[in-house]
């Protein structure tokens, strides 16, 4: 058994510093085992959040040397040890202590998000009938499980700080999966436009990245969400041919 | 939407707790544009050495007015002002050009490794104020879907262009059918530049993407997964095709200068 190094960042919203802890490693050891070994030995008052330890739960999720990374999915095996590991909170929201942040924001944007609206039922018991086909492509956002890491990476809220004008990565796939439902009827696209700001997304795709669960986001949520704005906003020829189209079913 | 206070400072340019080589990738793509526009620029500057036997540089294809026998209207225009530089690759080449600079992978590649927006994942940023592609300039990237209109007139195009570089004159000047290494080397560029245009997130979004009930439309669900499968690998393709692109223009002018030879396959 050896022994790696664990630069943690303590502190409050007020501020606070680095403090390093041995940790004893042994084979299949993750980031959390770590961090609850130096939390049981060293730091009994040490702040995280931590459930499932199965990347299930999204609790865990804290920046390893650098990368938002849930610490529950981080193979020691997989970062070096010869220096010592840093262990920071999410950046792009408050410190309430430690690794333990406050992620409330995401939750009052999802508020705002139109909810599903389906069509009126198919079949006289009130269900409706749909192809797997077209429920397939959004079973894959259906997999987040809101560990907000792609919202923390998102350099539009991590570095410019505009929660106001941008619901962020882990939203806009939420948005995709209604707005992509075969049942669904509601009208997004104007929000998405302006209060919830798509077009602030310079699809960098670090939020790909950083998915835990493999979501594409990028490819499969924000540049389809992107290009259904442009339908309805900037393209003009396309614009024409819909109001044609329409002439033609009248 | 609510406001988040959030205590840390704003960090500096390239601030980060990052241990990994996170620099690596924004500078090799940034190595790999600008070698590019600037050999495409000076190709493009040339006018010269576009040609060579039934081989017509992609730079310069389709050639609207120029000397070689490929131009489609004939010499440069008598119109054309004195004082501007005159060039076939110039009338044409903002297309291809305009296609590249709105794609969605470029975009993304070189926000990150020419403007530093961010330069890596979370890596500190050097400028603190941020519009994204909601204003101008860069809300004309929404212009993108008609450039992949123009793109796919070009790769038909260049598709021509290989069947004509299959017809070579014999001593006698009639035209017989041939395969050289610039023949393939042309195919070559229409196959990766299909792969590139055809797997592009635009296209992908208008053949089918758009559709929430996509089975009810079978041909654009057959045409939408065709075009998702080039998707996924989008970033590979487009580097491809623009590393082959150059490349053909290299064969093209080095055997209209004698440097290389072009060897008759068939």
């Amino acid at each position: 058994m050896s022994t790696a190094t664990f630069r943690i960042w303590r502190g409050d919203a007020q501020g606070g510093e680095f403090r390093e802890y041995p940790a004893e490693v042994s084979e299949g050891m993750v980031v959390l085992d770590a961090l609850l070994q130096i939390q049981a030995r060293h730091a009994n008052d040490l702040a995280c959040r931590w459930n499932c330890k199965a990347g299930k739960c999204g609790s865990c999720s804290a920046e390893v040397n650098g990368i938002p990374r849930l610490m529950c999915m981080t193979r020691l095996s997989q970062i070096p040890l010869d220096q010592p590991v840093t262990i920071e909170p999410l950046k792009a929201f408050p410190v309430v202590r430690d690794l333990a942040t406050d992620l409330s924001w995401n939750y009052r944007v999802k508020k705002k998000i139109k909810p599903f609206k389906p069509r009126p039922p198919d079949a006289a018991d009130g269900t409706w009938r749909m192809a797997q086909e077209d429920v397939d492509r959004v079973q894959e956002f259906r997999k987040c499980i809101e560990c907000f890491l792609c919202q923390d990476v998102c350099h539009v809220l991590r570095e410019h700080h505009q929660h106001e004008k941008f619901i962020g990565p882990r939203f806009l796939v939420y948005t995709a999966a209604l707005e992509m439902h075969p049942l669904d009827t509601e009208d997004r696209l104007p929000e998405l436009k302006q209060a919830h700001g798509v077009g602030l997304c310079n699809i960098t795709k670090c939020c790909t990245k950083v998915c835990p669960e493999d979501i594409t986001i990028t490819d499969n949520a924000i540049i389809p969400l992107k290009e259904r704005v442009v339908d309805e906003f900037y393209d003009p020829l396309g614009w024409l041919a819909k109001q044609a189209r329409n002439a033609l079913k009248r | 939407m609510t406001q988040v206070e959030l205590s840390p400072a704003p960090r500096r340019f390239g601030e980060t707790s990052r241990s990994d080589a996170w620099w690596a990738q924004p500078l090799a793509v940034f190595s790999g544009l600008s070698a590019f526009v600037v050999y495409s620029t000076w190709a493009a500057f040339q006018g010269t050495h576009y040609h060579f036997g039934p081989y017509l540089s992609p730079f310069y294809s389709p050639e609207l007015f120029g000397d070689s026998p490929h131009a489609l209207f004939g010499p440069k225009p008598g119109l054309w002002p004195s004082w501007l530089p005159f060039s076939p690759a110039l009338l044409i080449l903002w297309i291809p050009a305009g296609f590249r600079t709105t794609c969605y992978y470029y975009r993304g590649a070189y926000y990150k490794s020419f403007w530093a927006d961010p330069v890596a994942c979370a890596v500190g940023e050097p400028r603190k104020s941020y519009l994204g592609e909601n204003s101008l300039p860069l809300i004309l990237q929404n212009v993108h879907r008609y450039f992949l209109y123009l793109a796919l007139v070009f790769l038909l195009v260049l598709a021509h262009d290989v069947w004509k570089a299959l017809w070579f004159a014999d001593a006698a000047g009639k035209m017989t059918f041939g395969i050289g290494v610039g023949t393939l080397v042309l195919a070559v560029n229409v196959v990766l530049l299909g792969g590139y245009t055809i797997g592009c997130h635009s296209l992908r979004h208008l053949v089918g993407g758009g559709l929430d009930e996509i089975s009810c439309a079978p041909t654009c669900a057959n045409a939408w997964r065709c075009v998702s499968c080039l998707n996924r690998r989008h970033m590979l393709w487009a580097w491809m095709s623009l590393f082959w692109v150059g490349f053909s223009d290299v064969y093209v002018r080095l055997c209209a200068l004698g440097v290389w030879h072009d060897l008759r396959i068939v």
